[in-house]
């Protein structure tokens, strides 16, 4: 995903010489492609994020798109306030990117698990969030922010992730793809963690349960329309991330429903919850460990749709 | 103004203002006519919480009235107390949490320089914001991009939220600091013009490095009963003696042949 991301960027880069990608001092053979392509394009701001996003919202001012890199937390969380203060209130035209999203980056730890980086960046007004589940939502993703004026953040995977679509679709921000009908019930899934979900749902399926099934890149604005459909037409939503079950997807959706009036269906939110990962493992462990592997994430549906027959 | 409007920070609009006054009238090539001129020199103010000065050089220079004044803090004002932009022609950049200024003049002057753009970018820090990391990290890209069109003025005012910066976390040595970090220190006396105006132009020799201007100043500038109290960092100015003795004091400093707005009647204040 995550050189998909870059392969799109130079592209991009190469018909447009306003469009420039700063990193804090990361992308170890991920970013070298733009940087030997477009080295007056690249810029290394050094270990210094809070100094990078507002560097790069002072750029964006005199006309530049720029993509400000980094991974885990370290290009959000970190720079909070600068991407709230510096980038959204002035419209900055400033791509926050971060590199594993959720458990990507596995055994090196919680301070490498963007967790929470969903709900902050969604709390923040006009600011656009994306988070694509495979490289074919990663390129869509890549090219809708670079025409989305404004700032806006793009949460990647890591590498690796299973195919979900065969080519790119009429994606849109703001609007979710279906990916199959089903009966009864619906996932709902953002980001990369959609391979667990679709090996979930082959297991559910051996149950005779059939669930419909939706990917949502864009996770701000969320889509209301889909989301309110499928509230009507379904017993059961059931949301999958690979994040804190506070505050990101899963809420964005509740709320959604929430609000709604009239017959609508129960909300399972499947993601870490409210916790810091402290076990020590590969992303596929920790998301097992976590609640958030197909096996899991079968077993939790399979329990909560007894209650909503 | 932050009599009218109950405001604090006057101790440091004070303290900045001779900085702010020369900037704007003699050195920056602004517009009032054109707030959004290509090739203007950008001016950020990083202590945002000295807004009040930005907006009476604005008014000042034209790009709004200066009756306007009056609505500083006031419900539906275009006028905050920490620095906005948003409808205010004039102003650069929106700020108030201290420590972003000088890496967002750091971005526009690299994107300056990228594009061989002539204009310089001026940003002016309170000495107690250097307490922010930020501040240096701002200074390590500056100097290590030779960013020679970014120019920051330090109101080095000795004082900060609670106390004098040295009681506070002591900056000293400051001006070796800044040479440390590579950049082109000029120390000068904040409120003296020609000074100000020495240092402004000293500034454009300089080949490869940014320059800091390290003015050295007095908060509360001016109002004798204001200078080097922190109490004046948060209390406005009140009704009766405290108002009508500042008043008096400024008044009695203003040049001879100085035409003082504020005495017409809109202006009034």
């Amino acid at each position: 995903m995550r050189d998909t991301f870059v392969k799109t960027l130079v592209d991009i880069a190469k018909k447009d010489k306003n469009v420039h990608l700063v990193t804090g001092d990361l992308g170890f053979g991920v970013l070298k492609p733009f940087w030997e392509q477009l080295p007056d394009q690249f810029t290394n701001a050094g270990i210094a994020e809070q100094n990078m996003i507002s560097f790069a919202a002072g750029m964006a001012m005199e006309g530049k798109t720029v993509f400000a890199y980094s991974i885990g937390n370290f290009s959000t969380l970190r720079a909070l306030e600068q991407i709230r203060n510096d980038c959204a209130y002035h419209n900055a035209d400033v791509k926050v990117v971060c590199v594993g999203g959720g458990f990507a980056y596995g055994a090196l730890g919680m301070s490498h698990h963007a967790t929470e980086d969903l709900s902050v960046m969604r709390a923040l007004p006009d600011v656009t969030v994306l988070a694509p589940g495979d490289s074919i939502e990663a390129e869509w993703a890549t090219k809708a922010i670079y025409e989305c004026k404004g700032t806006c953040y793009l949460r990647l995977g890591r590498g690796g992730e299973k195919r979900i679509h065969d080519k790119a679709g009429n994606f849109q921000i703001g609007k979710a793809v279906k990916i199959k009908d089903g009966e009864r019930i619906v996932i709902f899934s953002t980001g990369a963690i959609f391979d667990e979900v679709s090996r979930a749902c082959e297991i559910l399926r051996k149950e005779g349960i059939d669930p419909a099934l939706y990917t949502f890149p864009t996770v701000k604005p969320i889509d209301m329309q889909t989301i309110e459909e499928c509230s009507r037409k379904f017993k059961l939503i059931v949301t999958v991330e690979e994040h804190n079950i506070l505050g990101g997807f899963g809420s964005a959706v509740s709320e959604v429903v929430a609000e709604l009036t009239g017959m609508k269906a129960k909300v399972l939110r499947i993601g870490l919850n409210d916790k810091y990962s402290s076990i020590v493992g590969s992303q596929k462990y920790l998301r097992d460990i976590y609640g958030m592997s197909a096996e899991k994430i079968a077993a939790k549906v399979f329990e909560c749709q007894k209650d909503v027959l | 103004m932050t009599h009218i409007s109950k405001g604090s920070h006057i101790g440091s609009i004070l303290s900045v203002a001779d900085i702010v006054a020369v900037l704007y009238n003699d050195i920056a090539f602004v517009n009032p006519k054109d707030p959004k001129m290509y090739d203007r020199d950008r001016i950020i103010l990083s202590k945002g919480h000295a807004g009040a000065a930005i907006y009476i050089a604005l008014a000042e220079k034209g790009f709004f009235g200066v009756e306007e004044l009056k609505t500083h803090y006031a419900d539906g004002s275009r006028l905050s107390g920490h620095v906005s932009h948003k409808g205010v022609p004039g102003v650069e950049f929106s700020t108030g949490s201290l420590g972003h200024g000088l890496s967002v003049a750091a971005g526009m002057a690299y994107a300056a320089k990228k594009d061989n753009r002539q204009h310089r970018v001026f940003v002016i820090c309170g000495d107690g914001e250097c307490d922010e990391g930020a501040v240096w990290e701002a200074a390590l890209v500056a100097n290590h991009y030779k960013l020679n069109n970014l120019i920051t003025v330090i109101d080095h005012n000795k004082m900060q939220s609670l106390d004098f910066c040295e009681n506070t976390i002591s900056l000293s040595p400051f001006a070796d600091k800044w040479k440390a970090f590579g950049w082109n220190v000029i120390d000068i006396d904040g409120h003296d013009h020609d000074a100000l105006w020495a240092a402004f132009n000293k500034a454009k020799q300089s080949e490869d490095k940014p320059t800091v201007i390290i003015a050295n100043t007095v908060k509360g500038k001016g109002i004798s009963f204001m200078e080097n109290n922190i109490l004046w960092h948060y209390r406005y100015p009140h009704e009766g003696e405290e108002y009508d003795r500042a008043v008096a004091e400024l008044k009695d400093q203003i040049p001879e042949g100085i035409f003082d707005m504020y005495e017409s009647e809109a202006g009034k204040l």
